[in-house]
């Protein structure tokens, strides 16, 4: 019998199995009380099972299914630049523009695949295929700066010649 | 009522601007200096909400600290040695200031807050006179979250107190900050209102002028205003509030920091209703009605015209076919010289329990102090059962409290007709249909008659029943028998009821079975005044031994030939308008003192005299739990409206009834303080007749909605615009629902007697099999009976 509140939308019905089972493994590893500390993970399982990015009923999906108020759920998922709320292309690349991959000549990189792409950060190109992520932080690769991670991976030490190859191999 | 010996607290010295303090361990270097008077600036820092330490404005040096400390997030040491006025100190809160400024739009002259901002306040002290940044400043889109509070966000410094005010004390978690860094902002989700009771407390914490009052927007300047010391009476509890005028007339109300009522905050309703002042059926001169049209009076006219109406009925019928029913929010000077009226004309009906139904342990009630603990001991409590209350409405500061509680540890449980949506987690619950409440604590009392082995006496026997006591009963039991404060809470829901009395009975046997202790939230503002002063048909002033007379409820079956209202509007503030209708309606003479002159008021009184209401009038009121506060009149009344008191002394000389020559309330406070100081002893034990068996049928469930409770709030349009007003509507089980072949949202009628309304269904899956969830104080239920009682609910 706990506190139910005004808050619980009855949407998490929209999270399927594999997303459930990825939340319920995250939240085992923190206090039960504390399924908050939950809710990055749960948000980028969400955004796996939809493509890539949340909406609105998604977030409060995750919120509903962890059973935490929704403006926490969206608390994070706008904080986190990990987190997209809009639809994004297939493939996302985060350009490190911090202060270690800056001096390194990160807006010169930035620059170049704009130009190559033909889309400014934060948007997505024509076909669909690649997002720039806009304005990345730090991703704690300092060693190997300038950087950028595709996807999930990590490239370092990047010069245009090793992006242009990088970019081109993505489907 | 706590007899714990007082906590031994550790202590560190430490010594702040060259003075030497001695303050308790682990506490924070700012609640060390404002405890010491040495001022720090602050925005995010509330000393009622959890530290965020995130405007950084509280920065002070900290002695071998490599740089400055935020205050408000600096647990003092020993030894530790802070200034707050060092070079270094000022730089880093200059600095601050200038970052706090830079996306700041310093709109004061447009700005709501402007005089009474913090930031503006700390901004002459420690910002710069000409701005540095000469960048564009970032716009924030408003939000619309209802009808109370205004949003400014471009003002907002995103110090949080508002986001943890709704997380932490209000525990609705409906705001939030979005975004990062230099695009963070303050939003709800999905750009949903703040439907808590308590959000207009966002106002007071916002240091800057991102929240505002909304209906008071653009209408003042606060130093046009002046503060007047006054109180809420629309709840046992008493908030005190300051009521800001302006030329007579109130333009405001903020909280008045009480520790032993509201703390430092204000319920929407005591914050809101002053707009209903304002209302356009005021009565502002007396009025007769004369073949069928209302007339006006001078005061001189309308005096002899309702002394004639009020002696004529007493010597042609006598003065037992006299009844006088009163609002429970009248002050306590109001009482005392209308039960001396009423009894000074041998009239012995007098009662103030307008909501109520059942009055068959009247004899026994104590009239006095509802609460056998202070309010404050709520946040103490390990252990809390609340039984037919929706605490949260009925008075949301005791629902804030109790929350707090919750908070720190203790168990709540319930037992009540509707599951209840509450801002705390249940440890044990137990719902069931109004009918079915009286067994249900039976039950309960069996469970502790089995956990504590003590003996249910004689007296409750017939109350018993067969249910026996299930898991969720033996839990609440062994809840209550465990260790230290343990509280019973009977609510609206329990006094109202139609065997109100055999559930004060067991709640009361409960309670002495565990050593809890029983506190009871009966309807109106200064319900323990009332009982204190006599007005009541069974005690006078003081509980002195009185002729008995009838009861609201005997008043209105057996109809009399008069009867004297006193502030209330008879369709809603009685708990069967229907028969209430009746009554007044067949009676010869009907004398009104009130505030407002509703359609229905003036179907029914003769006369109407016009009452000043409490901000412009002056009295004692009391709290649930026995504290006194003498209101002042905030401002002059309108019209040629009076306060009740000068209003009942002049009936009473003209009258010619002894005890009417006060010359000013101070000479009637005091007779009245020494008459009501003696409590009487109360009559041997009664009675009550053995509980019917439970029907299968359906039963009303009337509570009255927090927004109705009185004329005053049911006009103030700002409150009847909030999602709490939604009134209007059956509330029924699925099953219930499902078996007649009703569907929600689609009409369907209700009767109770002679009386039906036609009303769209709601399903709740809160409500418990046989309940029909009809508010009263409704414009629906003028036409039913009973709030709480038998009703048929069939298709159309």
């Amino acid at each position: 019998m706990s506190h139910k509140a005004d808050f619980i939308a009855g949407k998490q019905d929209l999270l399927n199995e594999e997303t459930c089972a990825t939340i319920d493994h995250w939240v085992a590893k923190f206090p039960p009380e504390n399924k908050r500390s939950a809710l990055i993970q749960a948000l980028l399982a969400a955004q796996e099972q939809n493509g890539g990015w949340v909406n609105t009923d998604m977030i409060e999906a995750v919120a509903d299914y962890l059973g935490l108020p929704p403006v926490w759920a969206y608390e994070v998922a706008s904080f986190y630049s990990m987190i997209d709320e809009k639809p994004v292309g297939k493939h996302k690349v985060n350009i490190c523009t911090n202060i270690s991959c800056w001096l390194n000549g990160a807006e010169d990189i930035v620059d170049h695949v704009e130009k190559k792409l033909g889309v400014k950060l934060g948007e997505t190109t024509g076909d669909q295929r690649i997002t720039l992520v806009v304005e990345e932080e730090c991703l704690a690769a300092c060693c190997g700066a300038p950087m950028m991670v595709v996807d999930g991976h990590y490239h370092e030490n990047l010069d245009t010649d090793k992006i242009d190859k990088i970019l081109d191999g993505l489907d | 009522m706590s007899t714990q010996p007082e906590k031994m607290v550790e202590t560190v010295n430490i010594e702040v601007d060259g003075q030497a303090m001695e303050v308790p361990k682990n506490s924070m270097i700012i609640e060390a200096t404002d405890k010491a008077g040495i001022s720090i600036p602050r925005f995010c820092y509330h000393s009622k909400l959890s530290i965020a330490a995130n405007c950084r404005m509280c920065l002070v040096d900290v002695e071998k600290a490599p740089k400055p400390m935020p205050a408000c997030a600096t647990p003092v040491m020993d030894g530790m040695k802070i200034y707050t006025q060092s070079r270094r100190a000022i730089d880093a809160q200059h600095g601050v200031m200038e970052f706090l400024l830079i996306n700041h739009p310093l709109d004061c002259p447009i700005c709501d807050q402007g005089g009474e901002c913090e930031l503006q306040d700390l901004a002459m002290g420690y910002g710069r006179s000409v701005s540095r940044f000469s960048e564009r400043k970032r716009v924030v889109d408003d939000h619309d979250i209802g009808p109370l509070v205004q949003t400014d966000l471009t003002r907002c410094i995103q110090c949080t107190r508002c986001v943890r005010f709704l997380d932490e004390i209000a525990g609705t978690n409906e705001l939030g900050m979005f975004g990062r860094g230099d695009r963070s902002e303050i939003g709800t989700s999905l750009s949903q209102g703040i439907d808590s009771e308590l959000s207009g407390n966002v106002i007071d914490l916002c240091p800057v002028g991102a929240l505002t009052n909304k209906p008071f927007r653009f209408s003042a300047r606060p130093w046009e205003l002046m503060a007047r010391p006054s109180l809420a009476a629309h709840d046992g509890v008493g908030s005190s509030l300051w009521y800001h005028t302006r030329s007579q007339q109130v333009m405001r109300a903020v909280p008045r920091e009480n520790e032993s009522t509201n703390e430092t905050w204000l319920a929407d309703r005591d914050r809101y209703s002053h707009f209903g002042l304002a209302s356009e059926d005021r009565v502002l001169e007396p009025m007769i009605k004369l073949d069928g049209e209302w007339q006006t009076l001078s005061w001189d006219e309308g005096i002899r015209a309702a002394t004639k109406a009020l002696r004529t009925t007493v010597t042609e019928h006598g003065g037992s076919q006299l009844g006088v029913l009163m609002s429970a929010s009248a002050s306590t000077e109001e009482y005392f010289l209308a039960q001396r009226l009423a009894r000074g004309l041998d009239c012995p009906n007098i009662d103030h329990r307008l909501r109520e139904q059942d009055f068959s342990d009247d004899t026994v009630r104590h009239p006095g102090a509802a609460f056998q603990s202070p309010m404050a001991a709520i946040d103490e409590a390990n252990a809390i059962l609340l039984v037919g209350s929706n605490i949260r409405h009925e008075a949301p500061i005791l629902g804030q409290r109790v929350r707090k509680a919750w908070r720190a540890g203790a168990q709540v449980a319930a037992i009540n007709p509707v599951d209840w949506n509450f801002h705390f987690s249940l440890a044990g619950e137990v719902i069931a249909a109004p009918q079915h409440l009286p067994a249900e604590l039976a039950a309960l009392a069996k469970a502790v008659a089995a956990v504590t082995g003590k003996e249910i006496p004689e007296s409750l026997q017939s109350a018993l029943g067969e249910q026996q006591p299930g898991e969720a009963h033996e839990a609440i039991a062994a809840m209550l028998n465990g260790d230290g404060n343990r509280m019973l809470i009977l609510g609206q829901s329990a006094l109202a009821h139609s065997h109100a009395a055999w559930l004060r009975r067991l709640s009361a046997w409960i309670a002495e079975a565990t050593g809890a202790v029983l506190n009871m939230v009966p309807h109106g503002g200064n319900s323990t005044g009332a009982g204190m002063a006599g007005a009541l048909p069974y005690v006078g002033p003081g509980g002195s031994d009185v002729e008995h007379g009838n009861n609201v409820r005997d008043m209105l079956s057996e109809p009399l030939k008069g009867y004297l209202l006193w502030d209330i509007e008879p369709d809603f503030d009685l708990a069967n308008p229907a028969l209430s209708a009746q009554a007044l309606g067949a009676a010869e003479t009907v004398v009104a003192v009130a505030a407002f002159a509703s359609d229905g008021l003036k179907a029914n009184a003769d006369i109407i005299l016009p009452l000043a209401p409490l901000a412009e009038s002056e009295g004692l009121f009391y709290t649930v739990d026995g504290q006194s506060f003498a209101a002042k009149a905030a401002v002059r009344p309108a019209g040629q409206a009076r306060p009740g008191w000068k209003i009942l002394r002049r009936l009473g000389e003209a009258l010619e009834l002894d005890g009417f020559t006060q010359v000013d309330i101070t000479a009637l406070r005091d007779e009245m303080l020494a008459a009501i100081k003696a409590t009487g002893p109360l009559a041997e034990d009664v009675q009550l007749a053995a509980l019917p068996a439970n029907g299968s049928g359906l039963y009303r469930l009337g509570d009255v909605a927090m927004y109705a409770v009185d004329g005053l709030c049911r006009r103030s349009e700002y409150l009847q615009n909030t999602s709490h007003a939604e009134t209007d509507f059956v509330g029924l089980n699925a099953d219930d629902a499902g078996s007649r072949g009703l569907v929600d949202g689609r009409d369907v009628k209700i009767s109770q007697g002679a009386g039906s309304v036609t009303l769209p269904v709601r399903i709740f899956e809160e409500l418990p099999a046989g309940a029909v969830w009809v508010k009263s104080a409704t414009n629906a239920g003028i036409a039913l009976g009973d709030s709480f009682g038998p009703i048929s609910v069939e298709a159309v």
